[in-house]
């Protein structure tokens, strides 16, 4: 089973990694937990993104399109990665969800992907 | 709901309640064969305390007042639905008098339900958050979390065991003291994956931290004083009190992570490490010895330190050495080869933790940091920080991952 997992983070939180004196625990933290989860080769796929203020974010409504500068303005936790991994049990996911160096200030969701639509050959 | 003070006398009234919470459910579910039904005629009465209680004080006789509102939810139920049960069972209940003068002598079935617990057709994950459920009442939520499970996921684990215990009628019995051997391990097995979870659990989540290991602890205090012959039951009691002993000394007043041998021996709990002591060599008398006396033995060696000794690493070694021949987990497999560093063979050491199964160790938090110890005591730095680096990748713990970072001078760029 697919289950993702989406590493929500605060504002400060992204800017620690920005910060001088904290931004080698910040990646330090990061890396490891990238690379012990990418050791075990269950990763289908995954991304960091770039911090909150570089999002734009695009809206119809009544036929009307807004355009709009993050950061996302109707939450305190950010979307800044996620990771696709192939796992036995959500329990597995849960695991990995846990020693995401997120967990104390933000938070990590995770949701089994749908199974990919037919294909059209 | 927060802003209304609680009654003077809550905490009182609770505590006496979940005194006597488990020894209720053992003694209801075994008469009345339904678990799930029992845990819930105890809900209910449990709430009827915490309302009356606080008002008009603990009761002479609490046992005897909870039975009393417990009876009468399981009979209103039963009344509803009155086919569904053996007229035995009914009539059993059914006599009001009895009520009251059973209740003044609660026999303790409370070892019927920990077999029931871990009985071997009872999923073994289970084992653990159902004693914690039946024995001392924690809710599904609060167990959840603790063994980090869903929370719908794991209060459908349960109900699943339970009724599975109903629908194969499982015996509410203690087991013929022969079966012991086959029936004991689990029990012990359940209590100690808890504490485990709970004291592993100390820096993710401080609510978990603060509950589940004193939780197991409990459990493990219950069973003991149901089978206090039972060497093995001691021990696990013993290796629990050791380790809680120690627990406060595992993070200074920064909250900076300590590692054992560093550990300042005045922040241990010399009451909780005597009193293991005590356990373990009542436990010795018995000549027969298992796991958790290995385990707790261990323990012990480590403790010398508190005692104005130096920790005997020889000891250690050779009781891990006789620990993985009854118990060969890759755990102890790898006290095993820090204890035999420790002693003076880093060489040999960092055979043994080579010759470990690789699928068994990759995500292994415990085998990373033992590795980045073991390199950095031969010399290889770069080995080190890396292994130091995938310890840090795998604890849950922040302050851990802190302390890893700074000791092996992990940086960002990978």
């Amino acid at each position: 089973m697919h289950y993702m997992l989406c590493f929500r983070q605060t504002l400060e939180d992204f800017a620690r990694g920005d910060d001088p004196a904290q931004a080698q625990a910040y990646w330090g933290a990061w890396t490891a937990y990238v690379g012990a989860i990418q050791a075990t080769g269950k990763v289908v796929s995954g991304n960091g993104l770039q911090p909150p203020g570089s999002a734009v974010i695009v809206r119809e409504r009544d036929g009307r399109r807004q355009v709009q500068d993050g950061p996302y303005p109707d939450t305190h936790e950010h979307l800044g990665g996620y990771f696709i991994l192939d796992l036995a049990s959500v329990d597995e996911a849960l695991e990995w969800a846990a020693r995401a160096p997120c967990v104390t200030s933000g938070s990590v969701e995770v949701r089994p992907c749908l199974p990919p639509p037919p294909s059209r050959a | 709901m927060s802003a209304v003070p609680r009654p003077e006398g809550w905490a009182h009234a609770e505590r006496a309640a979940r005194e006597s919470y488990g020894r209720l459910v053992a003694w209801l579910a075994y008469r009345w064969r339904d678990l799930a039904a029992a845990e819930d005629a105890m809900a209910d009465a449990l709430l009827a305390a915490l309302e009356h209680w606080p008002v008009r004080g603990v009761p002479e006789r609490p046992d005897a007042w909870l039975l009393t509102v417990a009876r009468r939810q399981l009979l209103q139920r039963a009344r509803h639905d009155r086919m569904a049960h053996a007229p035995d069972v009914l009539a059993l209940l059914d006599e009001p008098d009895a009520a009251a003068a059973e209740a003044a002598e609660i026999p303790d079935d409370r070892l019927a339900l920990f077999f029931v617990c871990a009985h071997p057709d009872i999923p073994a994950p289970v084992h653990a958050p159902l004693m914690l459920q039946t024995v001392l009442g924690l809710d599904a939520a609060t167990i959840a979390s603790a063994f980090l499970v869903a929370p719908s996921a794991m209060a459908q684990r349960l109900v699943r065991a339970k009724s599975g215990i109903r629908e194969r009628a499982l015996r509410f019995e203690v087991p013929e003291r022969r079966e012991w051997g086959a029936r004991l391990p689990a029990v012990l097995e359940g209590i100690y994956g808890a504490y485990s979870i709970g004291a592993q659990a100390a820096g993710a989540d401080v609510q978990v931290a603060a509950e589940l290991p004193g939780e197991a602890l409990a459990l493990a205090r219950i069973l003991a004083h149901l089978a206090p012959d039972e060497p093995e039951v001691q021990g696990l009691l013993a290796l629990i009190l050791y380790c809680e002993g120690r627990r406060p000394a595992r993070f200074d007043a920064h909250g900076r992570f300590v590692a054992l041998e560093s550990q300042a021996v005045g922040a241990w709990d010399r009451g909780l490490i005597d009193e293991a002591e005590q356990r373990l060599r009542a436990a010795a008398r018995a000549g027969r010895q298992g796991r958790f006396q290995w385990e707790a033995a261990i323990q012990s060696a480590h403790c010398q330190r508190m005692y104005g000794g130096s920790t005997p690493w020889p000891v250690v070694a050779s009781l891990y050495g006789r620990l993985v021949e009854v118990h060969g987990t890759v755990g102890a497999a790898i006290g095993h080869a820090v204890a035999t560093a420790e002693a003076g063979a880093p060489e040999v050491a960092i055979r043994m933790l080579d010759a470990l199964p690789p699928d068994a160790v990759k995500s292994h938090q415990p085998y990373w940091a033992a590795r980045a110890h073991l390199e950095r005591r031969l010399g290889r730095d770069a080995a080190a920080r890396d292994a130091a680096m995938r310890a840090m990748g795998l604890t849950r713990d922040a302050r851990v991952r802190a302390f890893l970072q700074s000791t092996f001078g992990v940086t960002g760029a990978a």
